[in-house]
């Protein structure tokens, strides 16, 4: 085990190693540059070629890339040219943003996609059941920027119920510990900010659930539908044994292998819908940061954030070979 | 046994809660107002801005959205009348230049006072004029941008652009006047002491926070704390805090202000790129104006009962034209032949918002040297078509280009202005090959760099009341852009910027202005367009400026 998980870990290297230099170098072949939005109107080439031979942009490719990979070996990821931040800091202060978001359509899809599903495949071909088969199809279907402006649209300029976007009011003078804003309002007993941070997090969180929770809904119908037909299912009712026992200790338990599979499957994809999210919603999240980076051609926020997204990627990818092994003695790590 | 597990589970959950919850503490100031209402006097604003400052020392300011709480928080030594562009009093209550416009002496208001407390006088004046001056490092000269190209260089240049220095020096004779000589007289001054890159600062503040601190990091630049959390100027707003995970800038009231005081409590400047975002902020309540309302929605948030406040023009959208790129364009016939083409009130009227112009030359008509007998050249395509016959190019191709991915105040809708520019050059025989590209991608390295195009779209926005700032812009030097090589011109523009007395100097730039339209056409003035920003209808005193400059001291909560 250990010799296989530090062979894979050396591995981690090169695979990082050459995604950088596939990122820096596809930055770097695009049109524009930081320089050109940095100065905006007054952008003469002149001045981008000043900016440009100041930061270094003029020098050939291999040296600039050697100056990034020396700099990050140190953990420096750079700063920003837009915002004049250490990157690494930025994307600290963010992450919360996206977490809290991200549990909180996770939540939305679980708590609501898993009944529903249920309840679908109890009433195959009933109404309630082509209601949500309807319903999950316009789930997928709809653009998540689409429907967040339609739910900022009604929900918060005609109803006037939640708000547009942001993730706390500007009046809430709230203490910030975790970057986790409901949590900090719990822990501070500022119990305004913390309810406040809430009815921010309603609308983008069910925007950013939809398509989560439509695969889950459609995930646990056809489980259920599967576990219903089996045999073990007809020799419980032929003991007699209680619709609610059937339902609850053979159905659903059994049902929720493959769903709990999704879900788990679902968090990586929340994480990548959220930039949409949370460009519509104004969130301040890691999506947003992204979105501006391009937007600004920001290579040194861009480059952290690919980077570091690579890396979350590949040891999530190990873990998961490492639970396999753990799970199922079958499997040998090898 | 299950249950005694789910029992210390909880119990475990509930001790790490409390756990937590001792450690965190509110920060809240208990005795404080919070805000959001109205306050003593006047509540709080929040304002819906476009863009994040870049940082917040206007020496280093660059663009208008970090120009925004700068304003807001800084006094200049002489400001622009609130909603125009001629010259008000502000930090110096009098200006006077000598005969040969080399020395400015500023008469300096008394009693001011920076937000740290410390005087305002001709000392604090002199300080930040030798700070600009004296700046160090290619980074620090190259973000005071506004500086250099005022006064064109620093005590010892260290980039590529500096040229030899217009500021000589600056005396103290006594605490309330200050002297400024320079080393040759421009026609930019006075109006150029009115930018906000030239706000006053305090030098106790400046000193305390390493304000020339600003370095090159990989590939960024660094500012020192003053920049970016202790600006310290002597204006109606103080700074609070920048808030750069919730993007939202706090100012307060300053109570010690010279002049009248601000009428709300609190200004927030909060951050929300997106314009249908910052749209449905106002709408649902949550700030109580912003900037750049697109044209398209103007009417309906009347309708709806938002004010919205259209700026006057001070921008030009030109048509250029590349002669070097294509040699039929050197023609003065085919020049003259596009202008005719383009049906210009058409496209004003179709395409532009409220408020907008056709340009008669290149300069909008709120700038000293607006020649106010040009008109705009007619829409007259079988003049044009006249005249590409009489030039031969009967057949003429052109490519075309015109940026995406952006919208400019002279330029709301780059592809539909190009798309009916591009509809008349067609109609009189003119081959169009359109060339779109992004903005930010590629699109001005190839029409200003490079000069790939044989027409192009683009525009500018004044810095300033004075016409060099717009014409020696585009034509002062031969440039990729309009591949001019025209020697006359060029010393027609200097000649013109070197006339320094104002009303010498508009009437020599009135000349400039006949001259480009009848000598030379360079390129093709479309028109200037209005912006607007948009508040709600119990917000009174915002009073839009054609430099964008607005003041909201002036702004009240009903």
């Amino acid at each position: 085990m250990l010799r296989f998980v530090v062979r894979r870990l050396l591995q981690v290297v090169p695979t990082l190693l050459l995604l950088s230099l596939l990122v820096f170098a596809w930055l770097r072949s695009l049109p524009g540059g930081p320089a050109a939005a940095f100065l905006g109107d007054r952008a003469t080439p002149e001045r981008i070629a000043e900016y440009n031979r100041l930061i270094g942009l003029d020098q050939p490719l291999y040296v600039q890339y050697g100056k990034f990979l020396a700099r990050v070996a140190t953990g420096d990821f750079g700063t920003s040219t837009k915002t004049s931040q250490p990157v690494l800091a930025e994307i600290g202060r963010a992450m919360p943003a996206t977490v809290e978001l991200s549990i909180a359509a996770l939540l939305i899809a679980v708590l609501l996609g898993i009944p529903l599903g249920y309840l679908a495949a109890q009433q195959r071909g009933r109404p309630l059941d082509v209601a949500t088969i309807i319903g999950t199809l316009v789930g997928v279907a709809v653009p998540v920027f689409f429907l967040g402006y339609l739910l900022k649209a009604v929900f918060a300029v005609q109803l006037g119920w939640f708000p547009p976007s942001g993730r706390q009011a500007v009046s809430i003078d709230a203490t910030d510990v975790t970057g986790f804003a409901v949590l900090d309002g719990l822990l501070t007993r500022e119990w305004d900010a913390s309810l406040d941070a809430l009815s921010h997090l309603v609308l983008p969180a069910v925007a950013l659930a939809t398509i989560p929770l439509a695969v889950i809904v459609r995930i646990t119908r056809a489980s259920v539908l599967d576990v219903l037909d089996s045999d073990f299912v007809r020799t419980a009712n032929s003991k007699g044994l209680t619709p609610g026992v059937i339902r609850t200790r053979h159905v659903l338990r059994n049902a929720l292998l493959p769903v709990s599979t999704t879900i788990g499957l679902q968090v990586g994809l929340l994480l990548g819908g959220a930039v949409l999210t949370e460009k519509v919603f104004n969130w301040g999240g890691i999506g947003t940061l992204l979105a501006d980076a391009i937007t600004e051609k920001d290579y040194p926020r861009l480059q952290a954030l690919l980077l570091l997204g690579a890396l979350v990627y590949v040891l999530v990818n190990l873990l998961v070979d490492l639970s396999y092994a753990i799970i199922d003695p079958r499997v040998r790590l090898s | 046994m299950r249950s005694v597990r789910r029992l210390s589970a909880a119990v475990t959950a509930g001790l790490l809660a409390i756990t937590l919850a001792s450690c965190a503490e509110s920060a809240r100031d208990s005795g404080a107002a919070q805000g959001g209402g109205a306050g003593a006097t006047g509540g709080t604003l929040v304002f819906g801005a476009p863009g994040a400052p870049d940082n917040f020392d206007p020496a280093f300011a660059q663009d208008g959205e970090t120009f925004r709480p700068a304003r807001q928080m800084y006094d200049t030594l002489i400001t622009y009348k609130l909603g125009t562009s001629e010259l008000a009093p502000a930090l110096a209550t009098e200006w006077t230049p000598n005969a040969d416009f080399t020395q400015w002496t500023f008469k300096l208001r008394e009693g001011v006072t920076f937000h740290d407390g410390t005087p305002f006088n001709a000392e604090a004046v002199c300080f930040n004029f030798d700070r600009w001056y004296n700046l160090k490092g290619a980074p620090a000269q190259t973000q005071a941008y506004y500086y250099g190209a005022v006064f064109e260089g620093f005590a010892q240049n260290e980039t590529e652009a500096g040229l030899p220095p217009v500021y000589k020096s600056c005396a103290a004779p006594d605490p309330n006047t200050a002297v400024l000589s320079l080393n040759k007289a421009k026609g930019a001054f006075p109006a150029a002491f009115g930018l906000t890159s030239l706000s006053i600062s305090s030098p106790t503040a400046l000193k305390q926070y390493d304000a020339d601190k600003v370095e090159q990091s990989g590939e960024a630049f660094t500012y020192g704390a003053y920049a970016t959390d202790h600006p310290t100027g002597t204006g109606p707003f103080k700074f609070e805090s920048y808030d750069r995970t919730a993007n939202v800038i706090t100012l307060v009231r300053n109570d010690s202000y010279w002049g009248e005081k601000a009428k709300v409590d609190k200004l927030i400047f909060k951050i929300i790129p997106d314009e249908n975002a910052r749209k449905q902020e106002l709408q649902a309540g949550t700030i109580d104006g912003y900037d750049y309302p697109n044209a398209a929605d103007w009417e309906s948030l009347r309708t709806e009962g938002y004010n919205v406040l259209v700026r006057p023009v001070f921008n030009i959208l030109y048509l250029g034209i590349n002669q070097k790129n294509n040699p039929a364009l050197k023609d003065l016939r085919v020049r003259q032949a596009i202008a005719y083409a383009t049906d210009r009130e058409s496209l004003v009227r179709n395409q532009l918002p409220e408020g907008a112009v056709v340009a008669s030359q290149f300069i909008p008509d709120t700038v000293d040297g607006y020649a106010p007998d040009l008109q705009p050249l007619p829409y007259d395509p079988d003049r044009a078509k006249q005249l590409l016959a009489e030039a031969g190019q009967s057949n003429l191709t052109v490519n075309f280009y015109y940026p995406t991915e952006v919208t400019r105040p002279y330029m709301p809708n780059p592809t539909n202005i190009f798309t009916a520019l591009a509809e008349n050059l067609r109609a009189v025989g003119i081959t169009v090959n359109p060339v779109p590209q992004p903005w930010n991608g590629g699109y001005l390295d190839s029409v200003q760099a490079t000069g790939a195009q044989d027409l192009h779209l683009l525009g500018w926005t004044g810095d300033y009341n004075d016409a060099g700032n717009f014409i020696g812009t585009f034509f002062g030097t031969g440039k990729p852009e309009f591949g001019l090589t025209d020697p006359a011109l060029f010393a027609e523009v200097g000649a013109a910027d070197a006339v320094v007395d104002p009303a010498g100097h508009a009437a020599a730039y009135e000349q400039v202005n006949r001259d480009l339209m009848t000598k030379y056409l360079p390129a093709v003035p479309i028109s200037s367009s209005p912006p607007a920003l948009v508040v709600r209808d119990n917000i009174t005193g915002l009073i839009p400026s054609p430099l964008t400059d607005e003041r909201f001291l002036t702004v009240s909560k009903g």
